[in-house]
């Protein structure tokens, strides 16, 4: 992927961003560099971005897989939510076992939740022609719903009474941080599980015949692909991919499953993958972008008095400009073309 | 020659600084703290102009920010995640904060007690939880107060208001101390007319505007004609009875401006009582209040001024409520008591003081409210 | 209070209904004109927070909750065409744009709407539709804000215009074949901004009417997904105007019948009663379509990437 465009598109971003804050009465130039600061710019900083980073890589795979097949699944958020339940609730089940093999099976169990929900956003789409984008929406909200009901309800914790949660899980099993960073191995796994995507879209057979579903779903049927089969285990995949990003934070973070989890990953990760074009290894230095954005918010507010909002306002136009980018690259670069020749 | 080492020296006092500190040069706004001044943290998890639960808070920290030798840094929509704790860690680390108030209740477990034994020498004081000896360790505490009081008196002066003798409370989610709320009022009514019943509903959660006026709308049209509640933001529930023409009594901070002919009382925090606690044992360097708790006698919460509509002999019954109350070791929650389903929950002759921990536990709605858990 | 017994609760749903239904009913009457032209717009979650904003903010400057409503649209208008642009460069994904904006609006609204938070702004005056009636639940359920019955009318005049008129026409060949419009000589892309833009303008109204009717606030958490939800709205009416009135007023009664039934004594499960809609909608989609027709009624370009 070319570099030159993406930088520039920033650049523009940061341009009209700081426009923005001009309009607003205050300085750019201040505000910049606090975001430099807070994102980027000390290791305590960067501390902050990897962890901001880690949930929103897992749950941009979980949009960028199915996209490869050229279906646009935006249901991330509840494949998170019921993966952390699902981690939880084996946690809570294994009760004593060996640490390693409880992590193991939380984890498991996660990217199993995860990824049957959205395997099921794939076998609607291609078994009965429902739209993608509208059932995985729609499955998102019945998943969150789902969640909160049972995390309340049968699988309340007696104890949790002001904040309603799973039991929380034996501090001998949650997952530690990775050896010399203040953040837990959930990002570790993110970046193994892109290259991973990387790995199999490039250079295998089945990442090839992802790609041909994508394209062009009927030539891959006369070809002979099991398209069908195909689009499942990849919306599993990708459904995986979000589970396992809730399943870390239950079991790095929270301990437990609670509202805490459906803070919005999902969505963000939707914006990655586009921004990313579906590439999982541009996946990371975009997330690491967006965690560092998101990691400036908190020196906005405390040095400049600027609202947490801000920091929305700046992903929205930095996300506007990236996408559009390609396009208008396009076409500036064919009217130079056809004016010089 | 003199005057290239002094800018100098200058500059590199600006740009070092210490490493808690850490202000660029040409940065404006708040600088960070210098070493005398006491640097206090306040974390919201929603904006700081609710007109409700973080409003209070907020109101004691702009107190705070009055007092001499102490700065505070702020930073609100907090979510309850890991962010919370890099929050924190920032504040201490790039604004060397030494006294924290997260102020949300999903913030105490794991995120700030994991902060608190990150750093040792920083003072975590959380609202509304529970903290325990043993269990938590020292530099963390958490203060919080008997609103339920208030809402006590609420109740006595909606049993006077009320003509249908139903009254209404939105709540948000089925937690003890919004149960103890619900039951402080029906209680406080009941002290008027034991014939009361309060109508309850759950929106689910803390902060749904839509279901908030929903239920408003439900309950009204069910003959209901006050109503109070306990979700983030009671702007929208004061509004809605406002246009209704229905009373309304108030909660966490005081919006009788939004209701100027409906508005009853209301039962206010008074957050300012444990800031300044709090505060003050930091400066001083004494070991740190672990678990503060306070009603109307202590100073923690308070009761709006009384609106146009309550009558005469409706204040002389909550000033009396209220004077019992400030004289100390009032027992609100005494038996006989049975909850809604016919079961005796406290027995005749037990009595629980304010301060009694079982209280911050209830899991029942007393006889008298029209609705489940 | 006159009893009116067990009739209570459906004339209390019913009211719940009227009321909620409002800003479904816009947004989706305006997400309909921007699908039929064969666009997506998932934006309009943020557009319909932008536009409460824009609206309470209009009115509390001005003393005048019609000008907010005025405002509102506007500026609904202004980012539905920002949508529209957007996605007329090639190979830009209508739904990324979306849910750019749709952080985008949230982000403007959440940051110029701060200082108006703490303030009262008039509010939009209620028609009384049930003067006649003497019980108080049944006045109290009939109180209609005046932009329910500008919505209602607003459908039945997109129905008459998508069937009858030349630009209905214009707008549903564009959204059935680019090819075809192309072919009679239609400007393609004029069409969509231009009809995004519109359902931009729908969508600030229906926010408008959260701040400036019921509930009648602006806070930052005024939407709880509306915008979303008027999206599979759209759908369930297959795209016809009327349909999206019924269904506007099916979902806007579930979202009320949740208080009203806890009002009435029954209570618990409440999560799933909210989550009720959206199974609805995804068990009539399942139900009626067919991997080998498309969904009947969508209009053929939506969905293809340019």
């Amino acid at each position: 992927m070319r570099l030159g465009l993406p930088v520039a598109s920033l650049v523009v971003a940061g341009l009209l961003f700081g426009l923005f804050i001009l309009a607003v009465g205050r300085d750019p130039l201040a505000v910049y560099a606090l975001i430099w600061r807070g994102g980027f710019g000390s290791g305590f900083a960067w501390q902050n971005t990897l962890s901001r980073a880690s949930p929103i890589i897992l749950t941009a795979l979980a949009v960028a897989i199915p996209a490869r097949m050229g279906l646009i699944q935006i249901g991330g958020e509840g494949a998170l939510a019921l993966g952390g339940l699902a981690a939880s609730l084996t946690g809570i089940a294994a009760g004593s076992g060996s640490p390693v093999a409880t992590q193991a099976l939380m984890l498991i169990a996660s990217m199993a939740a995860g990824g049957a929900w959205i395997a099921a956003v794939g076998a609607l789409k291609h078994y009965r022609g429902v739209n993608e984008t509208i059932s995985s929406l729609l499955l998102a909200y019945i998943a969150i719903a789902l969640f909160n009901h049972l995390v309340e309800g049968p699988f309340k914790d007696p104890g949790s009474l002001n904040k309603p949660s799973t039991r929380p899980l034996d501090a001998a099993v949650m997952i530690g941080s990775i050896p010399g960073l203040d953040v837990h191995w959930g990002l570790a796994a993110g970046v193994v599980l892109c290259l991973l995507a990387g790995f199999v879209l490039k250079h295998t057979r089945y990442g090839f015949a992802l790609d041909t579903i994508g394209a062009n779903p009927r030539v891959a049927l006369l070809a002979g692909l099991p398209v069908g089969p195909a689009i499942v285990a990849g919306c599993f995949a990708g459904g995986a991919a979000a589970g396992l990003a809730g399943g870390f934070e239950v079991a790095a973070v929270n301990g437990n499953a609670n509202t805490s989890l459906i803070v919005g990953y999902g969505y963000t990760g939707i914006l990655v993958a586009f921004v990313a074009r579906h590439q999982p290894l541009a996946i990371l230095p975009v997330a690491l972008l967006f965690g560092g954005i998101g990691a400036s918010s908190g020196l906005l507010q405390r040095r400049l008095d600027l609202p947490d909002a801000t920091v929305l306002v700046l992903q929205g136009v930095a996300f506007l400009v990236i996408l559009a980018a390609d396009p208008v690259a396009e076409i500036v670069g064919n009217r130079l073309r056809r004016s010089a020749a | 020659m003199n005057e290239l080492m002094r800018s100098r020296r200058r500059f590199l006092q600006l740009a070092g600084g210490s490493a808690a500190a850490g202000v660029l040069p040409g940065i404006p706004g708040r600088a960070a703290a210098q070493t005398s001044k006491l640097v206090v943290g306040v974390i919201y998890v929603g904006p700081k102009d609710d007109y409700g639960y973080n409003q209070a808070q907020a109101q004691a920290a702009a107190k705070i920010k009055k007092l001499p030798g102490v700065s505070v840094v702020e930073e609100e929509r907090v979510p309850e995640t890991v962010e919370v704790q890099k929050t924190m860690a920032s504040m201490i680390e790039q604004d060397g904060a030494s006294l924290l108030f997260p102020t949300s209740f999903g913030y105490f477990d794991p995120h700030m007690l994991r902060m608190a034994e990150k750093y040792p020498k920083v003072r975590f004081a959380h609202c509304g939880a529970m903290w325990t000896e043993g269990k938590h360790p020292k530099n963390t505490g958490s203060y919080f107060g008997y609103i339920d009081e208030c809402q006590y008196l609420n109740g006595i002066a909606a049993g006077f208001a009320s003509k249908s003798k139903k009254i209404g409370f939105i709540a948000a989610k089925p937690i003890p101390q919004v149960l103890r709320n619900i039951n402080a009022f029906t209680l406080g009514a009941q002290s008027v007319d034991p014939k009361i019943t309060t109508q309850l509903i759950f929106t689910g959660d803390w902060a749904l505007p839509v279901k908030e006026a929903e239920a408003c709308n439900a309950m009204i049209d069910q003959g209901v004609d006050v109503i109070t509640m306990h979700v983030d933001s009671p702007k929208v529930i004061v509004e809605n009875c406002e246009r209704r023409g229905i009373y309304v009594c108030g909660y966490h901070a005081n919006q009788s401006a939004l209701a100027p002919k409906g508005y009853l009382t209301g039962a206010e925090w008074n957050w300012i009582t444990p800031y300044t606690i709090h505060v003050k044992a930091a400066m001083s360097g004494a070991p740190m209040s672990n678990f503060l708790r306070g009603g109307l006698k202590e100073g923690f919460v308070t009761t709006s001024p009384y609106g146009k509509a309550v009558s005469e002999g409706a204040r002389k019954k909550a000033d009396g409520a209220k004077a019992a109350m400030m004289k100390g070791d009032y027992v609100l929650f005494k038996g006989p008591l049975d909850d809604n389903a016919g079961k005796t929950v406290i027995a005749a002759g037990t009595g629980y003081k304010q301060t009694d921990l079982v209280l911050e536990q209830m899991n029942y709605l007393v006889a008298g409210v029209i609705g489940k858990i | 209070m006159t009893d009116l017994g067990l009739w209570g609760i459906p004339i209390a749903m019913l009211g719940g209904a009227l009321r909620v239904s409002v800003p479904f009913l816009f947004v989706s009457l305006g997400e309909c004109i921007t699908e039929r032209s064969g666009r997506i717009n998932l934006g309009l979650e943020g557009v319909l927070v932008f536009g409460a904003m824009a609206g309470y903010a209009m009115s509390y400057k001005t003393g005048n909750a019609w000008l907010g409503i005025v405002a509102a649209a506007l500026a609904g208008t202004a980012l539905g065409l920002l949508h529209g642009l957007l996605c007329s460069l090639r190979r830009v994904n209508d739904i990324a744009i979306g849910i750019a904006l749709m952080l985008f609006g949230l982000g403007l609204a959440f940051f110029f709407g701060k200082p108006y938070v703490q303030p009262k702004a008039p509010m939009l005056p209620d028609i009384a539709l049930g003067g006649w009636s003497p019980w108080p639940a049944v006045r109290a359920a009939l109180d209609v804000s005046p932009l329910l019955l500008i919505g209602i009318v607003a459908g039945f005049a997109l129905n008459y215009a998508f069937r009858s008129t030349r630009w209905g026409l214009h707008v549903r060949v564009v959204g059935d074949s680019a090819d075809a419009a192309r072919a009679l000589g239609l400007h393609v892309n004029r069409i969509r901004i231009f009809a995004t833009a519109i359902g931009g303008g729908f969508a600030g109204v229906g926010g408008s009417f959260l701040s400036l009717a019921y509930p009648g606030s602006w806070n930052e958490a005024l939407s709880s997904g509306q915008g979303l939800m008027a999206i599979a709205l759209v759908i369930f009416a297959r795209w016809r105007p009327l349909a999206c009135l019924g269904a506007a007023f099916l979902f806007g009664g579930a979202g009320a019948i949740g208080p009203s039934l806890q009002a009435a004594g029954i209570s618990s499960g409440y999560y799933l009663f909210n989550a009720a809609p959206y199974v609805l909608t995804l068990g009539l989609l399942i139900a009626t379509s067919s991997p080998r027709r498309k969904l009947a009624g969508a209009p053929g370009e939506l969905g293809r990437q340019t």
